[in-house]
């Protein structure tokens, strides 16, 4: 097998292989736009973009640096210190993912893939309930004629949309991000896919860093693949560690530096002050702009404070 | 399901052969290594090699639930909605019953700030009949420094159900569910925890008190920045200990001290470094949890008990169902309690702060650091 012995990276080797060319000589007589076989051009890409909407995360601030909300199609990542909000952020997620279409939302389902434990359903039927209320306030406010499809949700619909899967190992996250293509073709309406976090089982005393690398980015991978086909957007929890910069300790999102580069956009959550921030990154769309947001009873909301505006970096 | 044998998995034959040929054993093997590193190291083909990951990834996969389903299985089939009440008004509350089931609660704070006693209480309560609103179960607990006092405990029993405890045989018996382990060293618990996972079903254990985490880990290395995460295996074993046998687990911690070096902020906030290390100072606050940045992660509610001016207060530091609140408390001869259930808000870096002014073991009225 020869475009193994190539001097390219193991991702690319992994690229090419995976699109059949295994020998050097079923390389050799194409050009590089046949390669790019399955390329879109950028005129239908952002057509295609224009089709599908955003989730919103319940905060009009943070909707507006993520340019409407999480995208679909895309993989996201967030992260954030201990108690910040990164758990709250994705209940909300897969909560609003069901917001009925007539509503502004995509009336779909979510899947919420829980490596920690820290899925608590008295906080998801809270943020359930609190979800229908304000569709309902709105409902109250905005439309004159009943008769255009009262509001018929429950909290329990909510619930029994989030499909959750709880992973005890990486060897089981790893699996079940093989297994998930062949799960959303059996359930096509699942929008959101949440992971939290992606970080805990490779933070466990992994002997052998290039072999996490490796793993990571074949999740990366398989999962940027699953939100292009099935037009989803996956949302990725990390976790906080601490890295020796120019001459200080800092914060950094964990699991190293080339996991950095696999999530197409990347959200970092942060205090500033007395107040809960959020700060993209990473993204080949959205500029770096901080938003501010808060946590509530009700769930993740605008910042309460009168002073708010978006900061751009 | 990660030690799932291959050959278990029901692969075509011929595939079988040839993972058993090289050694790969379990579905962790299989699914440690990438599936060009499988077709290499197999020598089989693209389509095959994918196929056969495919089939073990779908049966090593771990099962789903709607969240609907979970709620039903939880809250209204487990006892008491799945908590154990503290009988703290205000904590209760904020925490939507009780110490949740099948996850790590951590108490955090100075040296003899009361982390022990609100252990203490709560190995009793869950020895409680109950009727009296207790688990009716088996508690273990894990004395590390040797701080456990039975008699302090029937004290306490004696002082905050007297009905139950001067009836005759009952202090024996509920303090007889109690059981009180020290582990002499970190391996020793390593080993330990394994069996107790076996007797946690046999012995009806209803909860698993650690006291402390920091202890234990404390002799096992040197100071500074830790490289690695010394408590990484234990962390996640407890955490399964715990969901599976949903039973609540609590956890003390100790503090330390914050080194000048320390990490608050990332790189895009450089400029208001100084302002930070100064507004620190100023709170009073020099002291952070030991165990690390992985080990806040891993745990799901983080009560910090500290020390602000002389008074204690309990706060809610870290909680999915919970804003953050501080309760004021005073330990009594029934343990503790709190002088006020009305939770007083608490915003930005008071949250995580954790202080011990005018508190009598720490004294540090200025502010200054002691070296």
């Amino acid at each position: 097998m020869e475009v193994g012995r190539l001097p390219i990276s193991a991702s690319q080797r992994g690229k090419l292989i995976s699109a059949g060319y295994t020998t050097l000589s079923s390389l050799s007589s194409l050009s590089p736009s046949d390669l790019a076989l399955g390329a879109q051009t950028a005129w239908d890409m952002l057509h295609e973009d224009e089709m599908f909407p955003r989730i919103t995360t319940s905060c009009l601030d943070l909707d507006n640096v993520l340019g409407g909300g999480i995208n679909c199609k895309e993989v996201t990542e967030i992260g954030g210190v201990p108690g910040i909000g990164k758990t709250q952020l994705g209940i909300q997620l897969a909560v609003n993912v069901q917001i009925p279409v007539d509503y502004g939302g995509l009336g779909a389902k979510a899947i919420y893939i829980d490596t920690e434990g820290s899925f608590m359903v008295e906080r998801v039927l809270q943020i359930a309930e609190a979800c229908i209320e304000d569709m309902t306030e709105c409902n109250g406010l905005l439309r004159k004629d009943f008769q255009a499809g009262q509001l018929k949700m429950h909290p329990n619909n909510i619930l029994e949309n989030i499909f959750y899967f709880r992973v005890c190992s990486y060897t089981e996250q790893i699996a079940l991000t093989n297994y998930l293509d062949k799960f959303i073709s059996e359930h096509k309406d699942v929008k959101v896919v949440i992971v939290d976090s992606v970080t805990f089982h490779f933070r466990q005393d992994f002997d052998d860093m290039a072999l996490r690398t490796r793993l990571l980015s074949g999740i990366a991978l398989k999962l940027m693949k699953l939100a292009k086909e099935h037009g989803l957007a996956v949302v990725l929890l990390n976790q906080v560690t601490t890295k020796y910069i120019e001459g200080s300790f800092q914060l950094t999102l964990a699991l190293g530096d080339s996991w950095s580069h696999s999530c197409t956009n990347r959200v970092i959550l942060y205090w500033n002050g007395n107040e809960r921030y959020a700060y993209i990154d990473k993204s080949p769309s959205l500029r770096s702009a901080s938003a501010p947001y808060s946590v509530t009873s009700k769930g993740i909301r605008n910042s309460a404070s009168n002073c708010k505006r978006i900061r751009m970096m | 399901m990660a030690n799932k044998l291959i050959r278990e998995i029901g692969l075509p034959k011929s595939i079988a052969n040839i993972f058993a040929a090289r050694n790969i054993v379990t579905a962790k093997d299989a699914l440690s290594l990438t599936e060009f590193e499988l077709m290499e190291l197999l020598d089989v083909g693209w389509a095959e090699v994918t196929s056969a990951v495919a089939h073990i990834s779908a049966i090593v996969c771990p099962p789903y639930q709607s969240a609907l389903s979970l709620m039903e299985q939880r809250v209204q089939n487990e006892h008491l909605a799945g908590h154990l009440p503290t009988r703290l008004k205000g904590l209760d509350e904020a925490l939507c019953g009780g110490i949740p089931f099948g996850v790590l609660t951590e108490l955090v704070g100075p040296a003899g700030i009361g982390k022990t006693q609100f252990c203490l209480k709560l190995s009793l309560l869950a020895s409680l009949p109950s009727s009296y609103g207790g688990l009716d179960g088996h508690v273990i607990y894990i004395d590390v420094e040797s701080k456990f006092s039975s008699r302090r405990l029937i004290e306490i029993g004696a002082k905050s159900f007297p009905e139950i405890f001067l009836t005759k045989g009952m202090a024996q018996k509920m303090s007889g569910r109690i059981l009180v382990w020290r582990p002499a060293s970190l391996s020793e618990f390593t080993e330990r925890l394994q069996q107790i996972k076996v007797s946690l079903h046999r012995n009806e254990v209803k909860l698993l008190v650690i006291d402390s985490m920091a202890a234990l880990v404390s002799g096992e290395y040197e100071q500074g920045i830790p490289r690695q995460h010394p408590l990484g295996w234990h962390v996640s074993f407890i955490k399964s200990l715990a969901e599976f046998s949903r039973i609540p687990i609590v956890v003390t911690n100790q503090v330390r001290s914050q080194s000048r070096d320390e990490a608050c902020q990332f790189s895009f906030q450089v400029q208001r470094w100084k302002e930070t290390k100064e507004d620190q100072a100023r709170y009073g606050s020099h002291l952070v949890a030991a165990l690390g940045v992985h080990w806040a992660h891993a745990v799901t509610i983080r009560l910090v008990l500290e020390a602000k001016s002389g008074q204690r207060f309990l706060k809610v530091s870290k909680s999915p169902i919970s804003p953050p609140l501080a309760f004021p408390f005073d330990i009594t001869a029934s343990g503790m309690s709190l002088l006020s259930d009305d939770g007083i808000d608490l915003t930005g870096p008071d949250i995580n702060a954790i202080r011990s002014q005018g508190h009598s073991d720490i004294i540090n009225f200025t502010g200054e650091s002691l070296q």
